[in-house]
């Protein structure tokens, strides 16, 4: 009976905890992608620009950044698992790790003209081992290289 | 050292091709930090401290990368690819490898 008390209190609290920070987060990314619209432009896997212009800077820019998941989010996934279906829990979490990760590669070059040949590289830190018991933990890279002109 | 991720280095021209170089690194953090990324997990969020130990290791292969390159006599790498693994818990690798070139400017 103690267990299922404990269970019950640490879901709820994992719950609304990962709920607000998942929130917090969201709204977060969203104001710092709406200030970044424009600049620089970002494109995935081109590697060409036509421009006569000069270049004055190329560089690689990197973003990182390790997401977690909460204990209520895993409990939700293990249970669809028998089932099947989307795990919507855990794709709110790649979600906002990927933009997270690219928003910090474009700030890094922020006065820059271009961004080429973006790239997302990921890998999950804790999957190998008892993948059952453990929250997953998500590591995302972003790069690609910066272009300023003159 | 330019570093660029396409096959050429904009606004430059390649005068000499070197090869391969690689960096690789393996970091972990302390286990009072690991301890508390495990509170973190429970709630949920970013684990700054392992995001901070990934820009560490980052850092680190690329540096290391740049190195053998510089040895070598280059002064760009292009194609650079960034490959990560982990190893254990707490521990990320991550492997950068590109094309080590000479390049000099346009014109």
């Amino acid at each position: 009976m103690g267990d299922i008390i404990f269970l019950l209190v640490l879901l709820g609290l994992t719950f609304l905890t990962g709920t607000f920070i998942e929130k917090r987060h969201f709204e977060n990314i969203k104001k710092r992608e709406i200030a970044l619209i424009k600049r620089p432009i970002i494109n995935f896997g081109a590697k060409t620009w036509h421009t006569n212009r000069k270049i004055k800077k190329v560089e690689l820019v990197t973003g990182e950044v390790v997401i977690s998941g909460d204990y209520f989010k895993n409990f939700v996934a293990s249970l669809k698992n028998i089932f099947g279906g989307r795990l919507t829990t855990f794709e709110s979490i790649l979600d906002r790790g990927r933009r997270e990760a690219l928003l910090r590669m474009r700030e890094k070059a922020r006065g820059a003209n271009f961004i080429i040949n973006a790239r997302i590289e990921s890998v999950m830190l804790n999957e190998t081992y008892n993948a059952q018991e453990s929250v997953p933990q998500c590591a995302i890279i972003a790069y690609g290289t910066a272009i300023t002109y003159e | 050292m330019i570093l660029t991720n396409i096959e050429s280095v904009p606004g430059m021209t390649i005068t000499a091709q070197y090869g391969l170089v690689t960096g690789s690194t393996v970091r972990a953090k302390n286990a009072i930090k690991d301890f508390g990324a495990g509170l973190k997990n429970m709630v949920g969020g970013e684990l700054k401290s392992y995001t901070e130990l990934l820009t560490e290791a980052r850092k680190e292969a690329v540096s290391r990368m740049e190195l053998q390159a510089m040895k070598m006599g280059a002064n760009a790498v292009i194609n650079v690819r960034f490959a990560t693994s982990s190893v254990t818990v707490g521990a990320a690798e991550v492997y950068a490898y590109g094309t080590a070139v000479k390049v000099a400017p346009k014109g």
